[in-house]
């Protein structure tokens, strides 16, 4: 093994080169380059009519041509699959049949292009909000949901479906990302990793850790931000004093971008941009999505406390789902034969919720301790054989009263 | 020449341990094998871990080009390249949030923390994710993760630097945490550890770290060609001296201490029986058990602040189980209750050899 340059002189030259060669790729400054667009990336109008080319964002070196109509038909079809999981997942909770569902209500095209942006050997790191981006990569709506059912902690094997836990507390699964990155590039695997948080987020410390580790390391990871404008209650002004989350992105050396969040056409363009870029070994990325949260953070909040209705009514007019609706139609990619077509297969899949959440799965006590380690210990063996024989004498008592 | 431990019929460690033939060497002739640092094992245990499996990546604060602070990994990057083992940026958090990753994606690392109290940002990674990655998947990812950390005090270090912070990792469900207290179970353990599909937290008591012992490690490295050797030392705690009167229950750096105190009280005419734990987590309740029903006194020696800690545990562990064979009550030699001291006060912090026989002293002797 050759020994490693030595000295902080040696190593500039290499971290300098790195960001030159990109920026060069596109004609522009490093600045340029690393530095999001003056406004956000737009394609559509909020009407659901493509803008001018000029009014949609863009910048030399930020160009982002028109995705094709047919991918646009399938991603529209994952859009109104995505928002029949959010209104009968929302219902299933106020059934009680869910112990909890943080809805993603208004968020749809963000977790269509997150998941649709990936290769099959991609991985996706999602948090608790991502359930329709985890299932729009394939998973199984119950294996997702078994979780907010209260059954287990997770219901979906991670590896087998590269997608990984969704997490809980903010921001870590960012490392996890930028870890499974790491791997692959030691064994020279060309895996791209999207993980994703929101914009109340981006004020922990793993947020921080997470971008700066992936920049140093060169990995091939796209930071996507859902900025749904709220932390619970707390409206992005409190999180930071940043011209704009993507423009975190300069001070670890990487680029950002900002897309407007319920248009689905620029969420693909930009997101599949920056999965190429990271693939041909010009990541990470940084890109914040501009969303609305239309629902409160969970059935256990009140929004009303701390949003007026005028602002909800204001995003309502600018619903993904509507708008994706209306360009394909005056494309003529959408028909109404097409549209019944969509409609049935998220019917379907409300239908193959309802039969799963109703599903009674009783969970067996003895689990609580199969899975600590991959041995039991002595000791929770130990423990096991009481909580066992505990049941056992319950159920004997049981019986002895039937009797 | 080493002897790994062998078991009785109710599956306790006998007398006839690695430490019992160590010492031996000591006292035999200058064809014995050469002295070896406990350091030394460690940095041997690695090289031969990165040797032997592609998967295992060392990475850390310094752990390049300089070797580590305490030179642990010394000469690794030279010779496994850049790729197995490398420098991080300066944060704890990314450093075990990364591993998280890297493990689920295929790769056995295992990452440095410079210092015990350095560790703490890399807290919520440890107890939310990597400790529970297992389980919330119900076995689908494991986490064969391996932090080191240089730990406790001895060394006069300044603040930050000599916690024993074991107690925390022991009371979180997910965690294996080992602490060696001889050279080769430096190596040993560290091997095992690597080899661990469970996450491991490996505490290395740096007042140890230049510690000798003469053994022969390539006899003991021979036993790991092609792969791992049947006999364990996770969750088998070894009589590191045999007695009859009392027993001092130890781990880690208080184990050595443990030890003088023996030697000491064997002085005075009484036999004490010292316990090495090895492993806090999983725990060898039996051993443990076994030698203070023979002894029917126990006194438990540790570092760590006294209070809800590891020896607390084990106190109420050996009541739990020894009752009947008990001539008094179980006691501690702990630290006490305060922030580690500064260099100059952290000898009357520190578990001593005279408090240690003032302890076993109290342990209502008059018949």
């Amino acid at each position: 093994m050759g020994t490693p340059p030595i000295g902080a002189e040696a190593r500039e030259e290499e971290r300098a080169a790195y960001l030159d060669e990109t920026a060069r790729k596109f004609g522009i400054s490093v600045e340029d380059y690393l530095l999001p667009t003056d406004g956000s990336i737009r394609i559509l109008d909020e009407t659901g009519a493509i803008r001018p080319v000029a009014e949609q964002g863009t910048a030399p070196g930020h160009e982002y041509p028109l995705p094709e109509g047919d991918d646009l038909l399938a991603a529209y079809e994952a859009l109104v699959v995505g928002r029949r999981v959010n209104d009968q997942n929302s219902a299933l909770v106020r059934q009680g049949r869910m112990a909890v569902y943080p809805s993603s209500h208004g968020q749809e095209a963000c977790q269509v292009a997150a998941a649709l942006c990936l290769g099959e050997d991609d991985w996706m790191f999602p948090t608790y909000r991502d359930s329709v981006a985890v299932m729009t990569k394939g998973i199984d709506p119950v294996e997702t949901m078994t979780l907010f059912r209260g059954d287990w902690h997770g219901g979906y094997d991670p590896k087998k479906y590269k997608v990984g836990i969704q997490s809980t507390p903010l921001t870590t699964q960012l490392l996890h990302g930028v870890g499974v990155a790491h791997a692959a590039k030691l064994r020279g695997e060309d895996t791209v990793v999207l993980a994703m948080c929101g914009d109340g987020a981006t004020s922990e410390g793993d947020f921080h850790e997470a971008l700066n580790f992936a920049a140093v390391f060169k990995l091939p990871v796209i930071f996507f931000v859902q900025n749904n404008q709220y932390a619970i209650s707390v409206p992005l002004a409190h999180q930071t004093a940043a011209p704009s989350l993507a423009h975190k992105a300069v001070g670890y050396g990487m680029a950002g971008e900002r897309v407007d969040g319920n248009d689905l056409v620029a969420l693909l363009a930009v997101l599949r941009r920056a999965v190429r870029l990271a693939r041909d070994g010009h990541g990470p990325l940084l890109v914040e999505a501009h969303t609305y949260r239309m629902q409160a953070h969970t059935n256990a909040d009140d929004a009303t406390r701390y949003r007026q209705d005028a602002e909800v009514q204001e995003w309502m007019a600018k619903d993904p789902v509507t708008r994706m609706r209306a360009y394909l139609q005056s494309e003529s990619v959408l028909d109404d034969a097409a549209e019944a077509r969509i409609s049935e297969a998220a019917e379907a899949m409300a239908t193959r919720l309802r039969d799963g959440m109703n599903e009674d799965v009783a969970p067996d006590p003895e689990d609580l301790f199969r899975f600590v380690f991959t041995e039991p210990t002595t000791q929770l063996n130990e423990q096991r054989a009481r909580l066992v024989d505990e049941l056992a004498r319950d159920a004997a008592t049981d019986t002895e009263a039937t009797r | 020449m080493t002897v790994t431990t062998s078991s009785d019929a109710n599956g306790n460690v006998s007398a006839a341990t690695a430490r019992a033939t160590e010492r031996a060497a000591e006292n035999a002739e200058a064809s014995q094998p050469q002295p070896v640092t406990f350091a030394k094992a460690l940095n041997t245990a690695l090289a031969d871990a990165l040797e032997a499996s592609d998967d295992v990546v060392l990475f850390g604060e310094d752990i390049g080009t300089l070797g580590g602070v305490f030179r642990i990994t010394d000469g690794l990057t030279d010779r496994f390249g850049e790729h197995r083992c490398f420098d991080t940026p300066l944060a704890e958090s990314g450093i075990a949030g990364m591993a998280a990753g890297m493990a689920m994606n295929g790769m056995r690392p295992v990452v440095e923390m410079q210092f015990d109290a350095f560790a703490y940002p890399a807290l919520e990674q440890i107890f939310s994710h990597i400790a529970k990655m297992h389980n919330r998947t119900r076995g689908a990812l494991k986490m064969p993760i391996v932090i080191r950390i240089p730990y406790a005090g001895g060394i006069g270090g300044v603040e930050h630097h000599c916690d024993s912070s074991e107690s925390y990792y022991a009371h979180t469900p997910g965690l294996k945490v080992y602490a060696p207290a001889t050279v080769a179970d430096a190596y040993r353990m560290l091997r095992e550890a690597i080899d661990s599909d469970d996450p491991v937290v490996f505490f290395e008591p740096k007042k140890l770290y230049w510690s000798k012992d003469r053994f022969d490690l390539d006899a003991l490295r021979a036993e790991y060609d092609g792969g791992a050797p049947a006999s364990r030392s996770e969750g088998k705690a070894v009589i590191a001296r045999e007695g009859t009167d009392a027993t001092l229950v130890a781990y880690g750096p208080s184990v050595s201490t443990a030890m003088a105190a023996a030697e000491a009280a064997a002085e005075e005419g009484r036999s004490i029986e010292v316990v090495d734990l090895r492993t806090i987590v999983p725990l060898d309740d039996a051993t443990v058990a076994a030698s203070v029903r023979k002894t029917g006194r126990a006194v438990v020696v540790a570092e760590t602040p006294g209070f809800a800690s590891v020896a607390s545990e084990l106190v109420a562990r050996i009541q739990e189980r020894c009752f009947h064979s008990l001539a008094a009550p179980v006691l501690r030699v702990t630290g006490f209750d305060v922030p580690f001291p500064a260099p100059k006060l952290e000898e009357f912090f520190l578990p001593s050899v005279d408090r240690i026989l003032d302890t076993v002293d109290e342990l209502q002797w008059e018949a």
